[in-house]
This record gives C-alpha cells, sequence and structure tokens, in this order.
C-alpha cells in the first residue's frame, strides 16, 4: 500500500470551495484519503499552490486527422523537437506533438485528462492505437455523430428510442464516451461540395436540418442519460457574423432539462465558442460578439462553453468540418488535406499562422480572452485553445496568464502590428478583471470534470477521488508581479501525481504512469428494427464488414469503463 | 578581428551535430569554454574538446569572429547553423547542412560539402571550392519557406533540389547540377553555369533561373517567348526566354501576369526545338 501526503500547500479546490487554506492532501493507492498513515512518504508544498489535477475537455490529440497534421507537416517539428530526457522517450513537434510529447507535456502542466474532440467512427481503432500509445494522461474520445447517416435518418422521423439504440451500439463499438457534433448537416452536405451555413439550412438529400439534428441529439442523450451532454461545434465556423447563428443553436438547448447520475447540469456543451463569436459581414469589418454571445450563455444553466483562445502561434487546423479546411485553404493557399469517412463525417487539415501582423488574427486572439472575462460563472467556461486548431495545447499555461493578468494582455497588444486597429474591433483593452487562481482551477478542473459528469472521479481533492494532484511553484499571498512568471509557473508543475503516482517533480517527467482509457457503456433494451438497420448498411453502404468495425479489446487495454443502464 | 583555431583529431564514430561551430556561440568566449560546449553524437552528449583542439581567442562579438578548422569535417554536420555575422573558414570537406539557416556572414568550405548546404538561408554567403550533394539553398522538409537572401556558391557541380521553395537570394553551381531546380519557387536566382538534366522551374511561380549550358528534358509547362541579352558573370550572352510553370497559379503585381523566368543560352546545343 504506497501512501503519499502533500504537505502544508495552498490548496485550491473548488469543488469543495477550497480557496488557499494550508492543508494536507493524503493519499493512499490511486485515491486521496483523509489521513495518511504514519509511513506515508511527505511531500513538502509549503509556498507553493496544490490544485487538482487538470481536466481538458476539447482537444485534437489522436486519431487519422492529427497524423496527417504530421505526416504533412515535417516542418512543425523543425527546432521545437528538445532533445529526450535521459530514460524517455523522444519528443517532437509543436502543434501536432508526437503521442509521447503529448503525453509528457499534458502531464507537465498537471493535466490528469483529456478528451479527443471527433473521433470518426469508422476510425477508431486508429483513434484508440494512438491513445494507447500517449502515456501518463487518462484520455477518452468522442465519436462524431452530426453528420452520420443513420442519425440523420432516424432523427428526420423523430425517432429518439432508434437513434438512443444506434448511439449506445456505436458507443460501444468505438469505447467512445459522448456524442460530438462538427458542423451538423454541413459536412454531410460537403460530400456534395456543399454546405448547412445556418441551423435552418436543409441537409442536401436528407430532408432534415442541423437544427433538427441538433435538437434530436439532445434528446437523445439525456435520453440515455449519459455522463457528458452533447458537445457541439456549431454550423458556420470562423465565418464574420457567425454570432447569429451561433445564438440561434444554443436557444435550442432552451426546452430541454439534464437527465443523468452524473450530477452533470448541462444540456449543451458549446465548444470553441470564440471560432463563433464572429461579428461583422466581411474580414474588412470584422468584430467581436463575445458580449453578445457571452452575455446568453451566463443566462442559461444549462449551457457549458469551452474557449478555443487564438494564441498567435503557427499552427495546424484539423477539423471534421471538412468544408470550413476547404474555406481556410482557399484563403491562405497552404497545404491541404481532405477526405470523407464513408457514411459518418469528413476532415481536413490545414496548416494555418495566426500572425501579429495581421488584423484579423489579433482580432480573434481578443475575442477568446473577452469571452473567459465575460463569463459570470467560470465553472461553466473551460479553457482551451481546441488544441491544435486556435493554438497548441502548450499554450494554455499563457492563456490562463492572459486572463489573470491586464498586464500581460497590454504586453500581447503592443507586440500587434495593428493594435489600434484590434482595439477599435473588440472590448478587449477595455477589460480590466483579471482572473483568480480559483477561478482558474474552476475553469481548467472542476468546471471541465463536472460538465463530462466525471466528478467523482477528477476535479477535486475530495475523499474517494482519483490521486491527482499537481503543485505549482506560485504563493498564493505574495503572487509574481511579472506575469511571465505565472506562465512559467503553470508550464511545469513543480510535483504532479497522477493516479498516485509521481510523475512530474520540478517540470522533468519521473515515470510512465497509469494510463487509462475512459469510455462509456450504455445499455438500452433490444432493438430489433436497428439492428437490422445496422446489418443492412454494412452489407449496402459500408466498404468494411460489421465483423471488422469495432474497436478491439487489446487497442484499449487499459480501460475505465463507465455503466449507463438505460432501463435502471 | 580574432580567430578561433579548431583542429580535428578524432573521428566521430557516427556523425556529430555541431550547430554550436558558429561565431555566434564562440564569441566572448575562452578556448576552454569552447571545448565544453555541447555536441551531439546520435543521443550521446559529448564536448566539441572531444573531438576538436581549439586554440586562438574569439572576438567580442560575433562580427568580429573568424573560424579556421584545419582539417576534414565529413562526419560533421550543422556548421555555420544560423550565424549572424563573422566568418568559418573549413580546409577540408563537410558533411551536411553547412550554413543551415544562415542569416549573415561568410563561410568558406575547401573541400566538398554533403546535402542541404545554406537550407533556408537568409543572408550571407556560403563558399564551396568543391562539389555540393544535393538539396543546396533548398527549403525544410515540408516546409514552403525556402532560401530567402544571401549567396551560395558552389564552384564544382551539385546534385537535385536546388533552390526548392526559394523566395530570394541567390545561387551559382559553376559546372553541371542533376533535376530539379527552383521548385516551387517564388523569388531568387538560380545560375547553372554547366548543364542540367532537366526538371527545371517545376511548379515555379516566381524567380530567375540561368542556364548557360545544355537542358537535356525540359518541362512541358514552359513556353519560349523570346531572346534576351543578358550579362550574367562578367559575359554578355544571349539568352533564349521561358516563362512558366503554366501549370500553376499567376499572381498580378500592376495589372501583369508574374511567371518564373528560364533563361537558357540561345547558343547551348540543346536539344529542345527552336
Amino acid at each position: 500500500m504506497a501512501e503519499l501526503v502533500i504537505k502544508n500547500g495552498f490548496v485550491i479546490d473548488p469543488s469543495r470551495n477550497i480557496n488557499g487554506d494550508v492543508a494536507d492532501i493524503a493519499i493512499r493507492d490511486d485515491k486521496i484519503v483523509e489521513k495518511g498513515g504514519k509511513d506515508a512518504k511527505v511531500i513538502d508544498a509549503r509556498g507553493k499552490v496544490v490544485m487538482p489535477g487538470g481536466v481538458d475537455i476539447h482537444a485534437h490529440v489522436a486519431g487519422p486527422k492529427v497524423n496527417a497534421g504530421r505526416l504533412m507537416r515535417p516542418e512543425d517539428k523543425l527546432f521545437k523537437s528538445p532533445n529526450a530526457q535521459e530514460h524517455y522517450r523522444m519528443e517532437m513537434g509543436f502543434s501536432i506533438p508526437s503521442t509521447f510529447k503529448t503525453g509528457y507535456d499534458y502531464a507537465r502542466m498537471g493535466y490528469a485528462f483529456v478528451m479527443e474532440a471527433a473521433m470518426p467512427p469508422l476510425h477508431g481503432p486508429h483513434v484508440h492505437e494512438e491513445i494507447h500509445d500517449t502515456p501518463i494522461i487518462d484520455e477518452g474520445a468522442l465519436p462524431v455523430f452530426g453528420n452520420n447517416w443513420f442519425v440523420m435518418e432516424y432523427l428526420k422521423n423523430e425517432e429518439i428510442e432508434n437513434t438512443a439504440a444506434y448511439v449506445a451500439w456505436l458507443l460501444s463499438a468505438t469505447k467512445g464516451f459522448g456524442l460530438k457534433l462538427v458542423n451538423p448537416g454541413g459536412t454531410a452536405a460537403w460530400a456534395w461540395g456543399l454546405n448547412c451555413l445556418s441551423i435552418n439550412d436543409p441537409v442536401p438529400f436528407y430532408d432534415i436540418t442541423p437544427a433538427e439534428i441538433i435538437t434530436g441529439l439532445m434528446k437523445t442523450n439525456e435520453y440515455l442519460g449519459l455522463p457528458h451532454s452533447i458537445h457541439l461545434h456549431h454550423n458556420s465556423l470562423g465565418i464574420p457574423g457567425n454570432y447569429a447563428v451561433t445564438l440561434d443553436s444554443l436557444q435550442l438547448a432552451g426546452g430541454i432539462t439534464a437527465k443523468n447520475k452524473f450530477n452533470r447540469e448541462q444540456v449543451m456543451h458549446s465548444t470553441h465558442i470564440q471560432f463563433h463569436s464572429y461579428g461583422g459581414d466581411s474580414w474588412a469589418n470584422f468584430e467581436s460578439k463575445a458580449k453578445e454571445v457571452m452575455d446568453y450563455v451566463n443566462s442559461r444553466k444549462n449551457l457549458t462553453v469551452d474557449l478555443g483562445c487564438v494564441t498567435l502561434d503557427e499552427t495546424t487546423t484539423m477539423t471534421a468540418d471538412g468544408p470550413f479546411e476547404h474555406h481556410l485553404n482557399s484563403l491562405n493557399h497552404l497545404k491541404w488535406a481532405n477526405t470523407d469517412v464513408e457514411l459518418e463525417t469528413a476532415a481536413g487539415v490545414v496548416p494555418y499562422i495566426y500572425d501579429k501582423d495581421v488584423k484579423v488574427s489579433g482580432i480573434q486572439w481578443a475575442i477568446g480572452l473577452e469571452l473567459g472575462l465575460y463569463a459570470k460563472d467560470p465553472s461553466r467556461t473551460f479553457i482551451t485553445t481546441d488544441h491544435p486548431n486556435a493554438g497548441p495545447f502548450i499554450r494554455y499555461p499563457r492563456v490562463i496568464k492572459w486572463l489573470m493578468s491586464q498586464k500581460a494582455r497590454e504586453a500581447t497588444f503592443d507586440t500587434l502590428k495593428h493594435s489600434s486597429k484590434v482595439i477599435d474591433a473588440t472590448d478587449l483593452h477595455g477589460i480590466d478583471k483579471e482572473r483568480t487562481l480559483y477561478e482558474i482551477a474552476q475553469m481548467t478542473r472542476t468546471g471541465p470534470a463536472k460538465a463530462l459528469g466525471l466528478s467523482h472521479m477528477y476535479g477535486g481533492l475530495g475523499e474517494g477521488l482519483d490521486a491527482n494532484v499537481a503543485v505549482f511553484d506560485l504563493d498564493v499571498n505574495n503572487m509574481p508581479g511579472d506575469p511571465e512568471e505565472i506562465e512559467k509557473a503553470f508550464l511545469r508543475a513543480s510535483l504532479f501525481v497522477k493516479s498516485g503516482q509521481i510523475v512530474v517533480k520540478d517540470g522533468d517527467i519521473t515515470h510512465h504512469g497509469n494510463k487509462r482509457t475512459v469510455w462509456v457503456n450504455a445499455k438500452v433494451k433490444d432493438n430489433p428494427q436497428v439492428t437490422r438497420d445496422i446489418h443492412d448498411k454494412f452489407l449496402k453502404n459500408y466498404t468494411v464488414s460489421i465483423g471488422n468495425y469495432a474497436v478491439r479489446d487489446n487497442l484499449a487495454p487499459n480501460p475505465y469503463v463507465i455503466e449507463v443502464d438505460v432501463e435502471a | 578581428m580574432a580567430t578561433i583555431t579548431m583542429k580535428p583529431f578524432k573521428t566521430p564514430e557516427l556523425f556529430l551535430e555541431c550547430s554550436n561551430i558558429s561565431p555566434d556561440v564562440f564569441a566572448g568566449k575562452s578556448p576552454s569554454e569552447i571545448s565544453k560546449l555541447e555536441v551531439r553524437e546520435g543521443k550521446i552528449r559529448n564536448e566539441l574538446g572531444d573531438f576538436f583542439e581549439v586554440t586562438g581567442t574569439s572576438g567580442t562579438t560575433a562580427e568580429d569572429t573568424d573560424i579556421v578548422i584545419e582539417g576534414d569535417c565529413s562526419r560533421v554536420k550543422y556548421i555555420g547553423m544560423k550565424m549572424t555575422a563573422g566568418s568559418i573558414t573549413l580546409n577540408g570537406n563537410a558533411d551536411m547542412y553547412v550554413g543551415g539557416w544562415m542569416k549573415g556572414g561568410s563561410i568558406h568550405v575547401k573541400g566538398n560539402v554533403d546535402s542541404f548546404c545554406g537550407i533556408a538561408m537568409e543572408g550571407g554567403e556560403i563558399q564551396v571550392d568543391g562539389d555540393a550533394q544535393n538539396y543546396v539553398g533548398c527549403a525544410y522538409r515540408g516546409d514552403w519557406r525556402g532560401m530567402r537572401g544571401g549567396t551560395i556558391h558552389i564552384h564544382g557541380s551539385a546534385g537535385n533540389d536546388i533552390g526548392t521553395f526559394m523566395l530570394g537570394g541567390t545561387i551559382i553551381i559553376e559546372k553541371n547540377a542533376f533535376i530539379h531546380v527552383s521548385t516551387h519557387a517564388e523569388g531568387g536566382t538560380v545560375i547553372i553555369k554547366g548543364d542540367v538534366q532537366g526538371r527545371v522551374g517545376g511548379q515555379m511561380v516566381k524567380g530567375d533561373i540561368y542556364v548557360l549550358g545544355d537542358v537535356t528534358y525540359m518541362l512541358p509547362g514552359f513556353k519560349e517567348i523570346g531572346q534576351v541579352d543578358k550579362t550574367i558573370a562578367g559575359q554578355d550572352i544571349t539568352f533564349r526566354h521561358f516563362i512558366g510553370d503554366l501549370g500553376e497559379r499567376h499572381p498580378k503585381k500592376k495589372g501583369q501576369e508574374i511567371y518564373g523566368n528560364l533563361f537558357l543560352r540561345a547558343s547551348s546545343p540543346s536539344g529542345i526545338p527552336q
């Protein structure tokens, strides 16, 4: 029995309303316990901040599009691949890091759980192989449903039970965690070179609208009572003036209440909201509508959002929003990968430079931070960069710095070539709000854990939770005057314990950890029609047979399965 | 000016990664400090002093630091990487990446260089008395931002992929080149005084290529538009003027469409029909 006590740190645990009290955290094996025994190993965290392990609700870290990015961008590794830490694996890449670098860097930042945000079901085996190759961090993956033929065919007749039976089958076949929707209907339209730019655009050949898909999947999700809500990438991403579409789409959550046993309150998680809060009608008069969007989110308790902050880096965009990647490529003329995933989804990959010399990039940067500062409830607003779309995840500490320090924001304004134009098109310059460490812990730990329905495992330091504890070199009573020190502290945790194992010390990896794959097994009663439909489609439409489709157990050798029984 | 002299006394078993051999790194350091700089042989850490005897004095800045390497560096990569000023003289051969990402100063290799000489170079001057292998002045793998400035002068021959994704600067090959010259280029000048087999200017958008010898196989994307007289390397020469690559996009400047230019010496015994 391994025991560990982290003593005398400033504990910040929003799950128990603890804000900087000096306390000890005791660990036995892989769980947090009330008190350590007398033989427990003691680690002194005096003068440092102790937080639960981080929870990333949305990042693209595994699977075919990430790998396509790695293949098409060898230059992403240039001068950004540090020499390997002795006894550990080589680390490569920046915006599309190798699996090992992904695991190591998340651990260095004190993150315990990361959600792969878009798993093409057909490529589930690849996603899980890469997840398995990513050390230390626990991961789950959200299969995409918003453009799936089965879903659209059932939902056009409002067959929620049939949709639920199909969803339950697919979650189990792909070892998936929940329902992701990417540009619902629009990606299916892309197979014909078309798109759905509003929630009422009919999906070609399907006699259904994005609004009906979103509403139908929300009802399906609550019918099943899954840990997470639907996870929605709205239509019309990245287009000036799209905030109106975003508001329409958010309003669909209006009549729906959360029904689950996981303490989750939202029915819609609206992801990378920065990309969906744009005003103007062209790039010339492009402006922020962060306030309009966040005012609405603030007023609705059944919504959560993550930010998708632009970090002003050269990065690699990748999304199942195929038509958007085509649009982006026509703007920057760099490399473009595009693929269709039969019956299910599509994807595109394009490198992108958020350039400090370009006005639009500066405005996008400001919008992400405005949203993070306008949010009234930080436990419903999570820090992400839509890794790697708006910036790589290793910039989370920088986003934290910007949210915590007006001085840091002003310093970045000074580096923008068109700062006065950015100031005109956004509100950020006038906002003096600075987030506290407690709020940052809500936005990176307690909040996302709850929204994922995982607050019984992650996001807190209460007794019985998984022993994921991050210690950062920050003194709550004497915060550094130089905001750079905040970024530095969050980039390299002074200590990180993952599942009871010390995996990081002074920013260096010390152990390969006990990685798990978290997935959801929803049991529904037998549905012969759906079973027959699935077999039919595999006979008629899929190029693979049903026997070769599912993710086999050996591809996810360390599973943590959350059972959901709809009948019970 | 102050000179640091390095004498190789041991051949590395693998290949030595010596991006530290640069006036920028050496400036202000004593020979014993320089000897302690890290160089990697694969994943094995070594010190420069394990392979080179370092003597002399360095300047206070890169600009007044000259480095002379007395001997063969056939297994030494990245000599002069990212240097901004000063000079390196190498009395022998060098391995890959000589002067890669270089911004200023000068490098003179009195022997041959391997591939990637002057990769993604931004400024300064590289002279190679012997031959170069492939990828002279090219872009890094996958990158669309190649050589931007400076001059690479190869007094012998060069292999394939010269000036890939070139954006500016000048590459001069005194003898022959193999294939792929200025592929994807959007600027810059390549002068080949000998012969090239083919694939000259593929997917080129902008920039100039001069071939004083022969092109054995022309690409179909180039069109002859006339003859021009030009002075190249002090010689007055009449060239056949081709534009291309016609299969690529053609940006406009002041209403004029921009093309890449291929100038082929009119008196070359080329098999290309007039």
